[in-house]
């Protein structure tokens, strides 16, 4: 590669990076994130963001030219870095600049003076220089993080990347810190300040991550050796402790953390159970279901119809006993959608099931079926489970009085919803393993060949419908005791696709999988709350990414990680 | 594979860790795995001070003197409706702007949350602010969904919020329930809404036949009904009434279906996108051309003439009087118009000012100051001095709050849309009002 | 093969409830129909009023469709993002429409008043769906079905949220063009002029479209990629540039979709794909996906079963509030095609081979 041909490579490398920096300014993102920040009083969000992009940037260039041979090599990435990082704050600075002439608000509303003073430093437009200096030392900081060994790579990366996660999630940290009594208040204070990590702080958790790196680095596999050396009784306590450990941690998380984390981490189990559920149609027995919600919604106004002291319930009868019934109903809905779509295959299929979904819910809050389910006033005052000695099964009395603990706090039912999830995993695990599990899995490679093999189709499919809206079912019957009520406006379409996403995005057919990956899809939004304006652009880039990346998922099952290979070797096979 | 199963469960966790190792007694050496674990209580989250001591049923608030005064705004901030939160906010914020940003000698600090207008939004955003033990009170939320979903936590935390713009009939309803303990409004309910716009629809312009349409949200669907049961109360008579699904665009069929009814007045109190898709659409319709239009104050706002285009000329809004307010509402536009330029976005940012003042008015009430300036709120009394306002002299009128928490003075007025420009969207103009009241 | 009597049960069972549905479905559109006819509620008139409306919104969910069903052709994908690139194209229009209006160009020359916001929109959403195409599916190619399919779901989500970023939540009020204000009478009907022109203009875009698919080369092209890659490639065929010429053409039906869209409804905001993308999708599949005439079919039907649906089926069951199960409409239908006739209307029978 030539020398005009490197440079003229950053300043491209440089124009993409400003772009996209031009894209975070006008989709507002960089207004918003300057309200929080990263270092107290150091460094805004928004700031970080754009200096972040400039950074990559000039990282990216400097690593295109590493055909380069010679000796000015590293002066030649350095200036690659530099260059590039320019360009990257030069597009910024000529926006600003097409900003003082024409109004671009007109067209794009972010195009805000708020925007314009946060890119010149709040110096106007004599301002507009900074940018682009800041920027292209940005870059060159890039390129020479490049020069550096990898030791020192990888603990820079892991502290920076650490620090970014502790301001990130900040607000949370603090408050749960302060909860805790006085002393952890007076930490907190010194760590977090209102809207990041103080500079106290950020210095603190930088060091601590970069020494902790370094340290496994120089010591992290003797110790790994050494376990692995243990015996076979060492290794079986050590994974005891462990597992003592978890389940200790888990059980008192909720107490100490409030009822916030409490009530994500129920979101994300009732996603897990929907997963599980979908798992079986989809990961195992090939089944693309996109009105999954459905189910959801028959288990969730099952348990609301049957429990609620609103004007819609019909029997006040107990959580726990309206429970098994809800999971009931909805495998006999699983069955009856089952039946029409069982000839029906591929997309087609996709396309049908979402056509019921979209009924379902459209059916529920009609005013036509309104006398039953409340249509769009929602079934009201679900009763909240309660635990006691002396609670009846079935209870008539109105309002009913929890003579035991009553679960009504998410912090409780945290507990119920937890142990479902488990307890599910653990029946779908038992389920793949199982020859129903393997006749689900023939299917899916080759409905055919299956069927030749002696696999009953009919029942087989019906069996993953089936089990799967029974375990959507149960996620539903918890979702309606946790809000206390119930309304048709939740069962949207975009439920369905979530569940879809996540499977996909832990990994097709992967128990662990659906976990990892309700964890990633709805548990780090839910936290992630402050930036609900960019939720569904970072979902949608996510998911994009992801399949770049890593389409078998995060944690994917082995037969679709060989599957996969399997595909890449011949590619096309399957169009 | 269960090593793998096992491992992600520890995922799971790991997060979550951090926070467990905070606990006093957590912090101990790993615990043998036979040992129940009962030590994850947590800690008293307020201390028992030396001089005062909390007696309090829900606890007390303690504020060190260097310390703000925390309240908090909850409400839908982002999405479609989100200009509905935005306002309300901004009332809060002027509110505290006029205190000096002080109280009782403590800055202000405001939190929002966004509630996203949903039922599930809203019990997350409550879960995350019933996490913040140093919440005094909080204003909010903006949609009765969110309330709905979120009330419970709020009152088990021993919080007491006051909503601006929630006006669902049930939420103040006398059997709503103790998990509605800590929630008033200082909104109208729509029981007075629906009422209003049946009463001009029959005495001020004198039609006898009325249609209406909902968009399958509660709120839609409440209030229409309300106007027919009083419209046909008065002795009009209702000759349709039809829904349409909230994503719904071609409002034709429907509008075709009514106007083979013959109505002279067509009310559909719904939100800016069928709002829009309807006023649009409506005059295309044989039979429709001169049918007069309605709706509510879901649509009170210059988003509907955006989308509703030229025809949106003429239509009647119902909304809250702001001529009837009794307190200084042209000085509130003047401080609204200098913070943030331009005019008010929607309905009730004066009740989110008035919500927020009685907040401030109970806290001054009901809080003990000690010598060095640390503050203790006790929270039930704190609740109970929130409802035994009387007589408040708010901008929306002297407010006074019920057992069942209605705290507003619901005077209700028809306005008409003078003009289709959105950027002339000033219902408080004194000169030139867009839209300008008619009635009463 | 093995079957045993339990086996045989179930298969009667299922034959059964399946004959049991199709009765049902046909059993309440019948009564429902003579329901409403009875009461005589509505005029001839109004009747074909229902219809028109259902044309000019079935033609629209034509347009949309055309694409769902070339690339489905093509690459046995569903586009979810389609129905964004639709929004895309629409929110291009505005921009340009509201500009030529105010400069008063509109109002001297209606036809090219509506003609460069089309093009206009039609070149702004080829090039995104282009770009998308590029970036979330052409690496992708080859993967697992699954994989596009959820790379297309983030496509969608992202485009949509981008917009949004730009552009706000609020809706945006399309400039009304004054030439199509009021009605025309044809054989003693008024009829709206704005419909009567959006369904010309969407017939003109279709026979276009129709054309260069069966008559061109690189129509040819397409056909032959969509029979087989391997041979069409071997035949010289350079399938990457047919594959994106086709994601090209269908995106620019999309656009020129929601410029008509637009002069119809009159208010754009950044969601509007959704909905008409996913009915859009139901039509290409009632047609028979993968079928061009089928595609175009199939949004005319849904189109008018959606208008005239609600009144003339539900009304007379005695349904309150028919309008609000207008979609479930849509979907029933879908699921009784999907019954009776699951290549859909137009389709080919799918050779066992999975679709």
């Amino acid at each position: 590669m030539k020398k005009e041909n490197f440079l003229w490579n950053s300043i491209k490398t440089g124009m993409l990076g400003g772009s996209i920096a031009l894209f975070i300014c006008l989709i507002g993102m960089t207004e918003v994130f300057s309200k929080r920040d990263v270092i107290e009083k150091v460094i805004t969000l928004g700031q970080f963001v754009l200096l972040a992009t400039s950074v990559m940037t000039g990282l990216i260039a400097s690593r295109q030219t590493s055909q380069l041979v010679g000796e000015n090599r590293s002066l030649h990435r350095l200036t690659a870095g530099l260059v590039a990082g320019l360009m990257t704050g030069v597009v910024l600075a000529l926006f600003v600049l097409a900003g003082d002439k024409v109004n671009i608000r007109a067209v794009f509303l972010n195009a805000t003076p708020g925007l314009y003073n946060i890119l010149t430093f709040e110096k106007g437009v004599s301002g507009v220089w900074v940018l682009p200096v800041i920027s292209a030392v940005s870059g060159l900081i890039g390129a020479a993080f490049l020069l550096l060994p990898q030791a020192a790579q990888k603990p820079l990366t892991q502290a920076t990347l650490f620090l970014f996660f502790m301001a990130l999630f900040s607000g949370l940290f603090r408050v749960v810190l302060i909860n805790q009594g006085t002393n952890w208040e007076k930490i907190a204070k010194y760590l977090y300040g209102q809207t990041g990590v103080t500079s106290e702080g950020a210095l603190i958790f930088f060091f601590a991550v970069v020494i902790i790196s370094v340290l496994w680095s120089w010591r992290g596999q003797s110790v790994k050796t050494s376990v692995a050396h243990l015996p076979k009784g060492g290794k079986l306590t050590l994974r005891l402790l462990a597992f003592a450990a978890i389940g200790y941690v888990a059980l008192g998380l909720p107490q100490v953390s409030g009822p916030f984390i409490a009530q994500v981490i129920v979101t994300v189990a009732l996603f897990i159970l929907m997963g599980l559920g979908l798992n079986i149609t989809l990961g195992f027995a090939g089944l693309l279901d996109l009105g999954f919600v459905a189910f959801y919604a028959i288990g969730a106004y099952t348990v609301g119809l049957l429990t609620s002291y609103g004007p819609f319930g019909l029997q006040h009868i107990s959580f726990w006993a309206a429970v098994p019934i809800a999971v009931l109903v909805a495998m006999a809905a699983g069955f009856v959608l089952g039946l029409p779509v069982l000839g029906v295959r591929g997309d087609y299929l996709a396309i049908a099931t979402l056509g019921f979904g979209e009924i379902v819910r459209l059916l529920a809050g009609s005013d036509f079926l309104a006398k039953y389910f409340g249509g769009p006033q929602g079934v009201i005052g679900i009763q909240k489970p309660c635990l006691g000695v002396l609670e009846p099964f079935v209870k008539i009395d109105v309002p009913r009085v929890c003579n035991g603990i009553e679960l009504g706090k998410p912090q409780d039912i945290y507990y119920v919803a937890v142990a479902a999830a488990l307890l599910i995993a653990f029946v779908a695990w038992r389920l793949r393993e199982s020859r129903l599990g393997r006749a689900w899995m023939a299917i899916r490679e080759d409905e055919d060949v299956a069927e030749a093999l002696g696999v009953n189709l009919i029942q087989t499919k019906l069996l993953a419908y089936m089990l799967g809206a029974a375990m959507a079912g149960l996620g539903g019957a918890i979702f309606a005791t946790l809000i206390g009520s119930i309304f048709a406006s939740s069962m949207q379409l975009i439920v369905s696709i979530n569940v879809v996403s996540l499977i996909i995005v832990g990994g097709m057919g992967s128990i662990p999988g659906v976990i990892v990956g309700a964890i990633a899809l709805i548990g780090l939004p839910e936290l992630l709350r402050e930036v609900s304006e960019f939720r569904y652009l970072l979902y949608g880039m996510t998911l994009i990414i992801m399949m770049l990346s890593k389409p078998e998922g995060l944690w994917p099952s082995q037969a679709a990680k060989r599957e996969l290979h399997h595909v890449e070797a011949s590619t096309e096979a399957e169009l | 594979m269960s090593k793998r199963l096992f491992a992600v469960l520890s995922v799971l966790v790991l997060a979550s860790m951090l926070f467990a190792a905070c606990a006093p007694k957590a912090t101990e050496a790993p615990v043998p795995a036979t040992e129940a674990p009962e030590a994850t209580e947590a800690p008293e989250a307020t201390e028992a001070p030396a001089m005062y001591e909390c007696t309090d049923p829900l606890g007390c608030v303690k504020i060190a003197s260097d310390e703000p005064l925390h309240i908090a705004y909850w409400g839908v901030l982002s999405g479609a409706d989100g200009s509905l939160g935005e306002d309300s906010k901004r009332g809060v914020e002027i509110a505290i702007d006029d205190k000096g940003g002080k109280l009782l000698g403590h800055d202000i600090l405001l939190t929002t949350e966004d509630a996203l207008c949903t039922p599930e939004g809203g019990a997350t955003a409550a879960s995350k602010l019933a996490t913040d033990t140093s919440i005094v009170a909080l204003v909010g939320s903006s949609c009765s969904d969110e309330t709905v979903g979120g009330v419970a936590t709020l009152t088990n935390a021993g919080l007491t919020t006051v909503s601006p713009s929630n006006t669902r009939p049930s939420l103040s309803a006398p059997d709503r329930g103790p998990d509605y303990d800590g929630y008033l409004r200082t909104a109208h309910s729509d029981a007075f809404q629906g009422k209003a716009v049946a009463e001009f629809a029959y005495n001020f312009l004198g039609v006898r036949k009325a249609a209406t349409i909902h968009d399958g949200s509660a709120y839609a669907q409440a209030l229409q009904q309300v106007f027919a049961d009083n419209f046909v109360a008065l002795g009009g008579e209702i000759v349709a009434q039809e829904a349409v699904a909230k994503d719904a665009t071609d409002m034709k069929p429907v509008l075709t279906t009514i106007a083979s009814k013959g109505p002279e007045f067509l009310y559909y109190p719904v939100f800016v996108a069928v709002g829009g898709y309807i006023t649009a659409q409506v005059r295309d319709v044989a039979g429709l051309e001169e049918v007069k239009l309605a709706g509510s104050d879901g649509i009170f706002t210059a988003d509907f003439l955006k989308a509703s285009g030229p025809n949106v000329k003429g239509v009647y809004l119902s909304s809250p009087d702001f001529s009837a307010f009794t307190g200084d509402y042209a000085g509130f536009i003047t401080k609204h118009q200098a913070k943030y330029g331009g005019s008010t976005l929607s309905t009730f940012h004066a009740h989110a000012y008035d919500a927020a003042n009685i907040i401030f008015a109970a806290i001054e009430k009901v809080a003990v100051v000690e010598a060095d300036g640390t503050i203790y709120i006790p929270r039930t009394a704190l609740r109970e001095a929130i409802y035994a306002t009387v007589d408040f002299a708010g901008i929306t009128g002297n407010l006074s709050c019920s057992a069942s928490g209605d705290c507003g003075a619901p005077v209700i007025a028809m306005y008409e849309v003078m003009n289709d420009d959105p950027a002339s969207w000033n219902p408080a103009d004194a000169a030139n009002p867009n839209p300008k009241k008619v009635w009463p | 093969m093995r079957t045993s009597f339990g086996e045989r049960m179930l298969d009667l069972i299922v034959s059964g409830f399946l004959w049991g549905i199709r009765i049902l479905i046909v059993s309440v559109i019948v009564i429902g129909t003579i329901g409403t006819l009875r009461t005589g509620q509505y005029t001839s008139e109004q009747w074909i009023d229902f219809v028109v409306f259902g044309v000019a919104q079935g033609s629209i969910y034509a347009l949309i469709a055309l694409g769902y069903t070339m690339v489905y052709g093509i690459l046995r994908m569903i586009n979810f993002a389609h129905g964004d690139i639709f929004m895309t194209g629409a929110f291009g229009a505005y921009f340009i429409a509201t500009w030529l209006t105010n400069t008063g160009f509109v109002d001297a020359n209606p036809v090219l008043g509506l003609l460069i916001p089309i093009l206009f929109a039609m070149g702004i959403a080829a090039a995104i769906a282009m770009l998308v195409e590029r970036i979330a599916y052409r690496p992708l190619r080859g993967a697992p079905r699954l994989v596009p399919l959820i790379s297309a779901i983030g496509a969608s989500f992202f485009l949509e949220y981008a917009f949004r970023g730009f552009f706000g939540p609020g809706k945006y009020a399309y400039p009304p063009i004054k030439a199509l204000e009021g009605s025309w009478e044809i054989f003693g009907i008024g009829i709206l002029k704005v419909q009567i022109v959006v369904t010309i203009a969407a017939f003109i875009m279709m026979a276009i479209l129709y054309f260069i698919v069966m008559f061109t080369k690189v129509g040819k092209a397409m056909r032959a990629v969509s029979e087989n890659k391997d041979t069409a490639a071997l035949m010289g065929i350079d399938v990457n540039r047919i594959i994106v010429s086709t994601f090209a053409l269908g995106a620019a039906m999309a656009g020129a979709a929601g410029v008509l869209f637009s002069l119809v409804y009159r208010q754009i905001d950044f969601f509007m794909g959704f909905t008409p993308g996913i009915k859009a999708f139901t039509a290409a599949v009632l047609g028979g996906i993968g079928n061009i005439p089928g595609a175009m079919v199939g949004g005319l039907v849904l189109g008018v079963f959606e208008s005239i649906g609600p009144s003339l089926f539900l009304e007379g069951l005695g349904i309150t509030r028919p309008y609000q199960l207008k979609d479930a409409i849509a979907y029933t239908m879908l699921v009784m095609i999907l019954l009776f006739r699951p290549s859909g209307i137009l389709g080919e029978r799918l050779t066992t081979k999975k679709a």
